[in-house]
């Protein structure tokens, strides 16, 4: 064993470094600073900064775009883009679909879709989830009927997360609905744009739209977006959620979350001194960032014991449900440490879209929101609850 | 000792659930902060006319409570339905002008009971966080006025209200226990700028600007210099409210879930069968009885000598704050990504559960506190 980065990993941090700050503009980095709303101009440039670098597929092999990075690799990018407030790239199309399309999808379907989640022409959106399909995945009910060419799609997918950006939307879908139900489902890609979608926007707790519900009415899909074969739906689903939870353990996220806990805490005063003076206060950051320190060293040995361009199996559960508590147990300190400040709610300065000054010290307004928004870590990919129950089958033995 | 409701304070109690019943549905609640309202005027004549402001006084005070048990019976009520009606300024500035008003000053409460004015409570400011006697506004004697400057923020309903209660310094410096003095400043008074914003919550707040506010003496609520132990008495009683408002959120909050857990169906079975969500709500429903003693604990110590009731305020506040927390993130996440929305009722219990903890110090603020007061 060794904690040592190598000379090349050093080298090539200080290349991501340099890059992020040579290219990542000064206002996306503010407005991740602070925490306000990304539109979709700002992921939209993010991703063709990283594009035009050959960064934005750490996972793919390089024959398609892709850079083939290690776990190491990907973890010294992640920290770094994290800490220099860049902005989370969409996993949809880089993490979910795209393997999938490798490990199962035809050649041709390489060709036509990988290019596009590069060079930004298609926004994929994740259509899993239904209203009584959550955790019970395999219960989906949305049906596509074989009719000539094509694939006939009625019913609804809920909880879309952006989809009100998306043009297209991967699919489990019902193509045989007499059979066990884990083996009637296809996956199914479709165009957005295809007559007989409605896309209806769901606001959240902190009063952003962030999912949608999208509704199929008698929707004509090519039949040659069908990934793989008719029926096999669930296999190439499980191994997309196991590719969504590679990076779930968030280090990076949280990494950028302490740096600027400290960096609050230092700064509020209560009772007269810096909070972060704070006997009760400090030892509740020292716990986080103990539990922190850890996880990235436990991230990192899940990770890197799964095999090239392979995801880890069962393990990545622990890494889905510790590293969301901890970065919720973050988003929640840092709601603390504002005091009164986190009561306001100001869309208006979260959206950007007033020049009006915040109420409160930087990252006041978001530290509420926030924390509330990051419940959904332990609610979607797979609710905590699940990954408990499939730590205790697939680990435990129990 | 007896842990039963007077025949008076059961009667309000339930009047008052079935007034809130009646007429708080959510979807008007939503409706409401939506189209940018602070609260509904008429809902808050029907409060008054329902005895729930008078229920905040006592009887020499133009009420008819005004004890502990009385502000916990209401609040719990308020708390359930989500009501963002202006009757905690009523509690805090008004509970002020009753304790410590002059015959003349106390004309206010009557109407603050008729529920025809509204006064808030002007304490914090930018560098205060929590303390009440972190005070940088001054009130400088000119000649036979007061002038008043400074910045007071997070004035809970303060765009919706005629009068202010605004703390000030007349001596001494920042954190200083002595020297602080309370007065009543008309909204309408030059100098005095109104900024209105919401709380993530629902409930209505503001900033204002106090710039050279020139007030006759008679303004001056209590003795000069020493408005600090009304303050902190006033605020225990706010904390008693909004410690039962949070315990009538938690219970609507507990409720919605058990309902939910019975309705929603997942792998062929209701998601309530699954031990590993019953016995999360098995530990919350301890929680919550526990929580529901500290606030009886609370109530029944307000009128004690000083340290016996702040002790029991931070207790309370302390306990309240953790179980509050336990509450609203275990009900959103044993709901799955329904409990995430804001349509649904329960977002709406959980923000205000979690924004009391931001009220007049937090867990961490009432532990130190509790700490302090038990050893001194
Ligand atoms: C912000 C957000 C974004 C999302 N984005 C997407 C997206 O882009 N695409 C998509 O397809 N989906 C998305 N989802 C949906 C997400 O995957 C589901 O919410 C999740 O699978 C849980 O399903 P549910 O909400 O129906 O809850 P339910 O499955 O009804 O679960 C309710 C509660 O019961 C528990 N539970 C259920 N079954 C068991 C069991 N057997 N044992 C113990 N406990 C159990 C759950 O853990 C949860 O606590 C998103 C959700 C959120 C909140
Ligand atoms: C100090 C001590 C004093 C005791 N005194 C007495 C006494 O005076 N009289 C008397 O009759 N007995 C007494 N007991 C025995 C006690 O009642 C049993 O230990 C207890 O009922 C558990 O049974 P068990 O030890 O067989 O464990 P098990 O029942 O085998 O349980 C083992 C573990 O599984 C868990 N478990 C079991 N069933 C479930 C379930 N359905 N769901 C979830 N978890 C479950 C248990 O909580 C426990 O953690 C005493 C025990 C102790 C430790």
């Amino acid at each position: 064993m060794d904690l040592n980065y190598t000379k090349e990993e050093q080298a090539f941090r200080t290349e991501v470094r340099q890059w992020l700050k040579e290219t990542l503009p000064n206002e996306l980095r503010e407005k991740v600073r602070l925490g306000k709303r990304l539109g979709k101009a700002d992921m939209e440039l993010w991703h063709s900064l990283l594009n035009a670098r050959g960064w934005l597929a750490p996972n793919w092999p390089r024959a398609y775009g892709g850079c083939e990075w290690n776990a190491v690799q990907r973890h010294i990018f992640e920290e770094e883009a994290c800490l220099a407030h860049a902005p989370r790239s969409l996993p949809f199309g880089l993490s979910m679909l795209a393997p999938v399309l490798l490990a199962f999808g035809s050649e041709g379907q390489r060709q036509r879709f990988l290019p596009r989640i590069l060079n930004g022409q298609h926004w994929w959106c994740q259509g899993y989830s239904e209203p009584s399909a959550g955790s019970d995945l395999a219960a989906v009910k949305t049906r596509a009927v074989r009719d000539g060419e094509h694939y006939v799609v009625n019913g609804q997918k809920t909880w879309t997360t952006l989809g009100q950006h998306a043009n297209w939307i991967f699919c489990l879908v019902r193509t045989d609905p007499d059979a066990k139900k884990q083996e009637g489902i296809s996956f199914l890609l479709v165009d957005l744009d295809t007559p007989g979608v409605t896309v209806r926007p769901i606001v959240l707790i902190d009063g952003e739209p962030e999912v949608n519900e999208v509704f199929f009415d008698n929707v004509r899909v090519p039949a040659e977006n069908l990934v793989g074969e008719e029926n096999k739906g669930w296999t190439y689903a499980k191994y997309l959620l196991t590719h969504e939870r590679t990076n779930i353990a968030g280090v990076g996220f949280s990494t950028a979350l302490l740096t600027t806990l400290k960096h609050v805490a230092g700064r509020v005063k209560s009772g007269g001194r810096p909070l972060a003076e704070n006997p009760h206060f400090a030892a509740r950051m020292a716990q986080a960032e103990i539990d922190l320190m850890a996880m990235a060293t436990t991230n990192l040995r899940v990770v890197s014991a799964a095999a090239k361009g392979q995801a880890p199996g069962a393990e990545s559960s622990m890494l889905k449900v510790k590293g969301t508590v901890i970065r919720q147990e973050l988003t929640s300190l840092l709601r603390r440490t504002m005091g009164p400040d986190a009561l306001p709610f100001q869309p208006d300065f979260l959206d950007g879209g007033s020049n009006a000054a915040a109420l409160g010290p930087d990252h006041a307004a978001a530290a509420a929101p926030s924390y509330f928004n990051m419940r959904k870590l332990s609610i979607f990919g797979g609710s905590n609850e699940v990954q408990r129950t499939i730590i205790t089958k697939a680990i435990l033995g129990l | 000792m007896d842990f039963n409701l007077t025949e008076e304070r059961t009667m309000l109690r339930d009047t008052l659930r079935r007034f809130l019943a009646d007429k708080y549905a959510h979807e008007n609640r939503r409706a409401l902060i939506a189209a940018g309202e602070p609260f509904d005027t008429g809902i808050y004549a029907g409060l008054a006319e329902l005895g729930v402001l008078g229920a905040m006084f006592r009887e020499d005070q133009g009420g008819f409570g005004g004890r502990g048990f009385d502000l916990m019976v209401v609040f719990e009520e308020l708390g359930r339905a989500g009501v963002i009606e202006p009757v905690l300024p009523a509690v805090l500035a008004g509970g002020l002008i009753a304790a410590i008003g002059n015959g003349r000053q106390r004309g206010l409460a009557d109407e603050i009971i008729a529920g025809t004015h509204v006064a808030a409570l002007a304490q914090g400011e930018a560098g205060s966080r929590y303390d009440l006697n972190h005070v940088e506004t001054t009130a400088a004697a000119e000649g036979d006025a007061i002038e008043l400057n400074g910045i007071k923020t997070h004035v809970l309903y303060g765009a919706e209200a005629q009068t202010l209660v605004v703390s000030a310094r007349e001596a001494g410096v920042a954190a200083d226990a002595a020297g602080i003095s309370l007065f009543l400043v008309p909204v309408n008074m030059p100098g005095v700028t109104v900024s209105g914003h919401r709380n993530m919550d629902g409930i209505p707040s503001a900033t204002v600007a106090l710039d050279d506010v020139r007030l006759a003496d008679t303004a001056r609520l209590g003795a000069a210099g020493e408005g600090l132990e009304a303050l902190e008495a006033s605020v225990a009683r706010g904390l008693t409210a909004i410690c039962a408002e949070a315990l009538g959120a938690m219970e609507a909050a507990k409720d919605l879930t058990i309902s939910y857990l019975k309705e929603r169906k997942q792998f062929g079975m209701p998601i309530g069968k699954f031990q590993a969500l019953q016995h999360r709500m098995a530990d919350m429903l301890i929680e919550v009885e526990q929580a529901r003693s500290s606030v009886i604990n609370l109530a029944g110590n307000l009128d004690q000598p000083r340290a016996l009731r702040e002790s029991h305020a931070s207790a309370a506040k302390n306990l309240i704050g953790r179980a509050g927390a336990q509450v609203a993130e275990e009900c959103i996440q044993m709901h799955g990504g329904i409990g995430m929305t804001d349509e649904y009722a329960l977002s709406h219990f959980a923000r205000r559960l979690t924004m009391i903890d931001h009220l007049f110090g937090d867990t961490d603020y009432h532990l130190e506190r509790f700490i302090a007061l038990k050893a001194g």
